[in-house]
């Protein structure tokens, strides 16, 4: 992670100095924490100029750990790059289209002697060639797309009337936005890319200089650039599953004012008393707000437990000591803090964002833990603003799990409370009375299912990425075996936690396959999430999919592991379900091998199956 | 600010944006002496010559700008 791509980001010197600092990110081995970056096929179909909103987005997904090829169409061509099908694009295959549309792009707008049915029409009119495209976008890519909405006119020929009066500009371009977030509501391929408020906290007039527009047909003025295209990463970042997942904060004049270890817990600023504990208490209801996104707040503190607990617990804290997963005071290294809270969330450290008000903490940290955000907090009265806009938890797909993280996590730390009474681990398994439900994708889990496949590293066998578009058709074709496995058990429920997927017939699903390949089947996706490992799910999935093979006349099942630097744990996995190794290659991708001709002994005994 | 100062900057201004260590501009440098100078950096360039002497140039001065030397001329008048 480079911080100078980090928010707050100087854009002058992004857009002085970008092509060194792509050399050096292209010159970080593999970059991102060691990690891998993924490519992804970016089109960018503009309704003015867009070379350097391509040449600056770059830099920022790169530092995200992704490598984007883009398309860019020709100068305004975005309409009918999609309309008449330019070759081009078809044969780009795009995975993301961006459509990178202004106010600029809006042909007629409303004259005060237009009618209320006139002003309708010209609404529609702008508004339907956009969803024709979109549809048509959708029929023919299948693959997420990315809107600009509309930033306000410059000018405003009625003034303040402007916003409210039907003929004004102003409130045309806001009809216009509504109209296209009533499509966003309803379709869940599509997401808004919201220059209407970048442009707001940019300032609407630097925004739109014309002297861009004049010059170089930028809708936007370039120095604004970066922040429009760190807005973009954001989003494709968040589709990609490369959203963190939890806050790491410091307390003392982070949480409140002061030191509660000399002041007490009586003199911390908190609460209504004083600005500076009204200031902090705002800042403890904005993180207390993303528990209901799913994201997990813990601790890491230089302070005595028992300080820190009576600073939580003050009546006036809005952060109680409850709302934590895990609170880690004491007078350990932050570093090795952090690295033990990652461990016992079972999450990775790069999923965590540090909050320290403390400079010398941030650094070592960062120099510490690579792929943890260290955001640049500035004073107390910025820590929200920075942190917002830092783009963290950008929320792209909300699913039900997301709303029960919390309680799922808590849940799982009861869970290893209860363990800790018993000496035999299946009789512990079934105290859990855990129930499955395991069947095919359906639409009430495709984007979870979709998450899962980008988010999950550890336990999961083939690491393939799957788009919601990609995982509608896989569903979709006959030739496929999709399971979703959904466990819960007296502790709560868990929500979808394990994806399976795979084909008949031969190894390359496009090809036809002969006598031998009709009765093989190859599984192309295999997950699980990580909170539920050793609960013997993997052999319910494992019963369930052969039950499946076996009703379509399948003999043999074909797994595959394709190593990563996060998925060892299930090196062995087909191993342990009983397939022989067919064979494996110098980098250790391996073939294995289930004959279920002879038939197949059910190894799941603690998990009751799709009940009712 | 004298001009062979801002001459200086100017010099690393072009280094930065074009990413090449090598280059020195004069009075008579013009797009055609480098090589990635074309329209869409064109902007870039001006840009950062704007930011790193704290000016905006019309839009008259930026289409008529003919070489380094005009530009420097500009950047002159403004800081005076």
């Amino acid at each position: 992670m480079m911080n100078e791509l980090a928010y707050p980001f100087d854009s002058d010197y992004i857009l002085k100095k970008r092509k060194s600092i792509k050399r050096t990110l292209l010159g970080e081995a593999g970059g991102d924490s060691g990690v891998k970056r993924v490519s992804k096929r970016i089109a960018i179909l503009g309704g003015s100029t867009t070379h350097d909103v391509k040449e600056v987005l770059e830099l920022f997904l790169l530092n995200y750990g992704i490598e984007p090829v883009f398309y860019e169409s020709g100068y305004a061509q975005y309409w009918q790059d999609v309309m008449f099908d330019n070759p081009e694009l078809t044969e780009f295959h795009p995975d993301i289209i961006y459509i990178h549309t202004s106010t600029r792009n809006i042909k007629d707008f409303p004259t005060v002697k237009d009618s209320a049915d006139e002003i309708d029409a010209l609404l529609e009119q702008a508004y339907g060639p956009f969803e024709a495209m979109w549809r048509k976008i959708e029929g023919t890519y299948h693959c997420p797309i990315i809107q600009n909405n509309f930033e306000p006119p410059v000018y405003r020929l009625m003034g303040n009337r402007d916003v409210s009066d039907i003929h004004g500009r102003l409130n045309f371009v806001n009809r216009l936005n509504g109209r296209f977030y009533f499509y966003a509501q309803n379709h869940e391929n599509f997401y808004i890319n919201d220059i209407c408020w970048l442009a707001s906290c940019y300032g609407l007039q630097k925004w739109s200089d014309s002297f861009y527009w004049h010059m170089y047909k930028y809708a936007l003025a370039v120095p604004a650039i970066p922040e429009l295209a760190y807005n973009i990463a954001n989003i494709i970042k968040s589709i990609y599953g490369k959203n963190k997942k939890a806050f790491v904060l410091d307390l003392d004049n982070t949480l409140w004012g002061g030191i509660v270890g000399d002041d007490g817990p009586d003199k911390i600023e908190i609460g209504q008393e004083t600005s500076v504990g009204q200031m902090y208490s705002e800042f403890q209801r904005y993180l207390k707000a993303h528990k209901d996104l799913g994201v997990l707040l813990t601790v890491d503190s230089k302070n005595d437990e028992e300080n820190a607990l009576a600073g939580l617990s003050r009546p006036d804290s809005v952060l109680k000591p409850e709302d934590f997963l895990v609170i880690k005071a004491n007078w350990e290294p932050k570093d090795r803090n952090l690295v033990s809270i990652a461990k016992e969330l079972n999450i990775g450290e790069d999923s965590l964002v540090f909050v320290d008000d403390n400079p010398a903490e941030r650094h070592i940290v960062r120099e510490q833990v690579p792929g943890v955000a260290v955001p640049e907090i500035g004073t107390p009265e910025q820590y929200i603003q920075i942190l917002d806009r830092s783009g963290s938890f950008e929320v792209t797909n909300f699913s039900e799990d997301d709303l029960k993280r919390n309680e799922m996590y808590q849940a799982n730390v009861a869970r290893q409370r209860q363990e800790a009474s018993f000496t035999d681990y299946t009789e512990y398994l079934l105290s859990l009375d855990m129930k499955a439900e395991i069947k095919p994708f359906v639409s009430t889990y495709m984007a979870r299912i979709a998450q899962l496949t980008n988010k999950s590293n550890q336990f999961n066998l083939t690491t393939r990425r799957c788009s919601l578009a990609e995982i509608e058709e896989i569903a979709g074709k006959s030739e496929y075996i999709t399971l979703y496995g959904k466990l819960e058990d007296r502790f709560g429920d868990n929500g979808v936690v394990s994806v399976v997927f795979g084909h008949q017939g031969a190894f390359d699903p496009g090809k036809v396959p002969d006598e031998d390949e009709r009765t093989q089947f190859h599984v192309d996706l295999w997950l699980m999430s990580c909170r539920v490992l050793k609960r013997d799910m993997e052999f319910a999935m494992m019963d369930e999919l052969v039950g499946n093979c076996q009703e379509r006349g399948i003999k043999e099942i074909y797994g595959y592991y394709y190593p990563t630097a996060k998925n060892k744990m299930v090196k062995e996995f087909y191993g342990l379900q009983g397939f022989e190794k067919v064979s494996e290659d110098d980098v250790g991708n391996a073939v294995w091998r289930l004959d279920i001709s002879e038939g197949y002994e059910k190894k799941n005994h603690v998990i009751q199956m799709n009940e009712q | 600010m004298t001009r062979e100062e801002v001459f200086e900057k100017l010099n690393e201004v072009f280094r930065d944006v074009f990413d090449d260590e090598s280059i020195t501009v004069n009075d008579a440098t013009t797009a055609d002496d480098i090589e990635d100078w074309d329209s869409l950096e064109h902007i870039n360039l001006v840009v950062a010559v704007e930011r790193c002497f704290g000016i905006k140039f019309t839009m008259g001065e930026v289409t008529g700008m003919k070489n380094v030397g005009q530009m420097a001329d500009i950047i002159l008048e403004r800081i005076k």
